[in-house]
């Protein structure tokens, strides 16, 4: 129980700070949205290739926007050495990367809901019919970028030339949720669709695997 | 000042070695400090102050050895206060909403009220609704200390706490340092020279190139410990 209190405080703390300040979650709405209308202009989006591209770019896009957000996380905890008041104050250091992937899943979900009526009408696809099924597959691919992306982020923010080292983890690593998500939002984009439920499996199965990975060791990622 | 409610807890550092790369900040370092002593760490930068402070309070683990407390495994981590040069606190946040979250995350009893109590004692009452980064480093300072003492501990570390404070900010230090000292509390001080801090400590202990190369109670060569540490 102290575990989910602890997390549930610094999860409010992480919104209100965001919130306030609004410089992560702008900065990168803006620039996902730069990423997609320059996509829209490089292909010819009729409506039979934005189904079989669209979704790839749209997830592509998702992915610059998570490596954009990821950065700052535990960046902004070095500043004032916060980082170690955290782990002086909690009793799992489980409970910071708990809080923390809430938050940028939190994030991610609110710049791909803002994304997903903008990229309807530049490929000109529907998706009003398929919400649930897309909603499920922006929130378990959202919770494995962020759950991967987190534990990266506080590998990173303690490396020389952390702001290259990010992404080029970042990319291999999140390969297979890229390629998942894709092919489940592929799917739900058909003029027949429906959910690929074995691709929602594999979702959530890295999901839970990545997640029980950094409960395991994450305290050794946050150690000088 | 609140007087430290769980009885003062000693600390036992056993052969600790850490290394960065292939430097080492501590080699082989025993100490042991008996429960409501405060001790004075000296030495020159580099010498392995900050990162002793840092293993002891078990943000460091360190590469061979370990630290325990009153003879409790490491891993019963008793409430530690730990105040740097750093202030820890976040300076997006409000004075008050600053001990809050600290308060709540560590389980502090009735946390509203604590932290009033201890905003008056810092003198930061008038200034609560503030953002911290509209603070002076002296401010900044007094609500890192307050967020040090919340769970109200009975261990406390100050690394170079008075660096960068003006004089009338470094004697309100000092005398709250006295106070805690006064209430029991076990208190290892990490200081870049003599001061008026030091003048606090009981012991004096001064550090070259990660091992203790003096260790003296208060007497003839308590002073002594201090000499060239700034340099």
């Amino acid at each position: 129980m102290a575990l989910l209190s602890n997390a549930a405080v610094l999860f409010g703390k992480e919104v209100r700070t965001e919130f306030r300040s609004r410089e992560l979650l702008s900065t990168t709405i803006v620039f996902v949205l730069i990423v997609v209308v320059v996509f829209s202009f490089t292909f010819d989006p009729t409506t039979n290739e934005s189904r079989r591209f669209g979704p790839g770019l749209l997830w592509m896009a998702f992915l610059f926007a998570a490596s954009l957000m990821l950065q700052p996380c535990f960046l902004r905890e070095q500043t004032n050495d916060t980082l170690s008041a955290l782990r002086l104050a909690v009793q799992d250091a489980f409970a910071i990367f708990l809080a923390k992937i809430s938050a940028n899943t939190l994030f991610l979900l609110v710049t791909e809901l803002l994304m997903l009526p903008v990229f309807a009408a530049l490929f000109n696809v529907s998706f009003a019919a398929q919400l649930p099924g897309i909603l499920l597959t922006f929130f378990l691919g959202s919770v494995g970028i962020s759950v991967v992306g987190t534990a990266l982020a506080a590998i990173s923010a303690q490396a020389r030339m952390r702001e290259l080292l990010l992404p080029l983890l970042l990319l291999p690593l999140l390969t297979p949720i890229l390629v998942v998500s894709t092919e489940v939002t592929v799917r739900l984009m058909q003029p027949d669709p429906a959910i690929e439920w074995k691709g929602i499996g594999l979702l959530a199965g890295f999901d839970v695997v990545f997640l029980t990975v950094l409960w395991l060791f994450g305290e050794y990622l946050l150690e000088e | 000042m609140p007087a430290a409610p769980e009885p003062p807890i000693g600390l036992q550092v056993d052969q600790v070695e850490k290394r960065y790369g292939a430097v080492y900040a501590l080699r082989n370092l025993t100490l042991s400090i008996p429960a409501g002593e405060c001790v004075a760490i000296a030495g020159r930068n580099g010498s392995g102050k900050t990162t002793l402070l840092r293993v002891a309070a078990q943000l460091v683990r360190p590469g061979k050895g370990t630290v325990s407390y009153s003879g409790s495994p490491d891993s019963h981590r008793p409430r530690i206060g730990f105040v740097a040069h750093a202030t820890m606190v976040y300076d997006e946040l409000t004075a008050e909403e600053n001990l809050l979250f600290f308060a709540k995350l560590q389980g502090v009893e009735n946390p509203k009220k604590r932290v009033a109590e201890l905003l008056g004692e810092v003198g930061l009452k008038d200034r609560k609704d503030s953002l911290v980064r509209t603070f002076s480093r002296g401010m900044r300072q007094r609500v890192a200390i307050a967020r040090a003492l919340l769970a109200q501990p009975s261990l406390l570390f100050f690394d170079e706490p008075g660096s960068g404070l003006d004089a009338e900010s470094g004697a309100w230090l000092t005398a709250h340092i006295r106070k805690l000292r006064d209430s029991g509390c076990t208190i290892l001080m990490s200081l870049h020279g003599e001061s008026e801090t030091a003048s606090l400590a009981t012991r004096a202990i001064r550090l070259e190139a990660g091992s203790v190369i003096a260790d003296t109670r208060r007497g003839a060569m308590f002073q002594s410990i201090f000499a060239g540490a700034a340099s």
